[in-house]
């Protein structure tokens, strides 16, 4: 009972923490608003360690919400707003780095890991394979053993 | 080959011992500056000092400067202040300060009881300057070099340490190999 109350009392604050930001823009359509919320999702904040523009209270997170909403006024593309802001501050702000030479190993280690997985995955099976379809060959003098022992096992039954 | 493959893991532990080892003791919070190797912006701005007069990027022009940017509502710039008082009257250093995001009454007041180290003050109080370079929280200092190229940025108070240790030796850098 006292966990259930204490999740529910989480529960109910967790909204709080994310309803501080205040600072109202106005967007002529849904899918404007929209589009400034998705870039500013996707911005980080770099005074704070780990936080997007958009919900970070900063004082510089609100001066970037503010300069994306003027380069969207003036008709800028996302790509020239993000471009605009990463010449000021870096590709810090990136939490989607650009694919290039120098990060091309952080996209490709899902990949790597995946590949490396599904070789070792395929190295068991083909090895137990190869272990099951060897069929155990008897030397002549085994044969001759086993005829002897069921040999054995039959006169046992008669008795 | 076999045997090789029984010491990957211990192999693979150590790479990625060697690389977690090199982050530590880096401070996250400390970020490259992305003007490193650009001119400081354009901008036009007034002076702290006289309002009549317009200060532009020309100012770093000609010789090796240190760009300060501060405001009064920053402890942490209270906390340099006679570090750059020290390095403006007893090194020679040519400090051009960025006042930023804060109002020229209390700027000068801050001046006038603390002492001035600046050779020139521009005046941001919107903070457009500071957001064209980059700026995420003061105090920031950069070092400019005579064509008015960002070198370096410290973000965080200088004081003697930062001076001797990092500071200085870039300038040192840029005297001699320009």
């Amino acid at each position: 009972m006292a966990r259930f109350a204490l999740v529910a009392l989480l529960l109910l604050l967790a909204p709080m923490a994310s309803a501080q930001v205040t600072d109202v823009y106005n967007f002529e359509t849904t899918q404007q608003e929209q589009r400034f919320q998705d870039l500013i999702e996707e911005l980080r904040c770099p005074k704070c360690q780990n936080q997007n523009i958009a919900d970070s209270n900063s004082p510089i997170s609100k001066d970037m919400r503010a300069e994306v909403y003027r380069r969207m006024r003036a008709g800028e593309s996302n790509d020239q707003i993000v471009g605009a802001l990463v010449d000021r501050f870096g590709e810090f702000i990136l939490y989607r780095p650009q694919v290039e030479k120098r990060t091309i190993l952080l996209w490709a280690t899902p990949a790597i890991a995946v590949l490396g997985g599904l070789l070792v995955v395929i190295g068991v099976i083909v090895r137990s394979r190869r272990q099951t379809n060897e069929t155990p060959e008897l030397t002549a003098e085994e044969k001759a053993r086993v005829a002897k022992i069921l040999a054995e096992d039959d006169q046992d039954k008669r008795a | 080959m076999k045997r090789f493959f029984l010491f990957l893991p211990l192999l693979i532990a150590v790479v990625l011992g060697v690389v977690l080892f090199a982050g530590i003791g880096k401070d996250p919070t400390k970020l490259e500056s992305a003007l490193i190797g650009k001119p400081v912006p354009a901008f036009s701005l007034k002076d702290l000092n006289t309002p009549e007069t317009q200060l532009n990027e020309t100012l770093f022009k000609g010789k090796v400067q240190l760009l300060n940017v501060w405001g009064t509502w920053c402890p942490a710039c209270r906390d340099e202040h006679d570090d750059l008082m020290w390095l403006a009257e007893d090194e020679g250093v040519s400090i051009v300060g960025l006042n930023y995001k804060d109002n020229r009454d209390d700027a000068l007041v801050w001046l006038d009881r603390l002492g001035n180290p600046y050779s020139t003050s521009i005046y941001d109080p919107r903070g457009t300057l500071g957001f064209d370079l980059g700026v995420y929280g003061a105090p920031e200092t950069f070092v400019i070099d005579e064509q008015g190229v960002v070198r370096y940025r410290h973000v965080g108070v200088v004081n003697e340490k930062v001076w001797r240790e990092t500071l200085l030796p870039v300038i040192n850098d840029i005297r001699e190999n320009g």
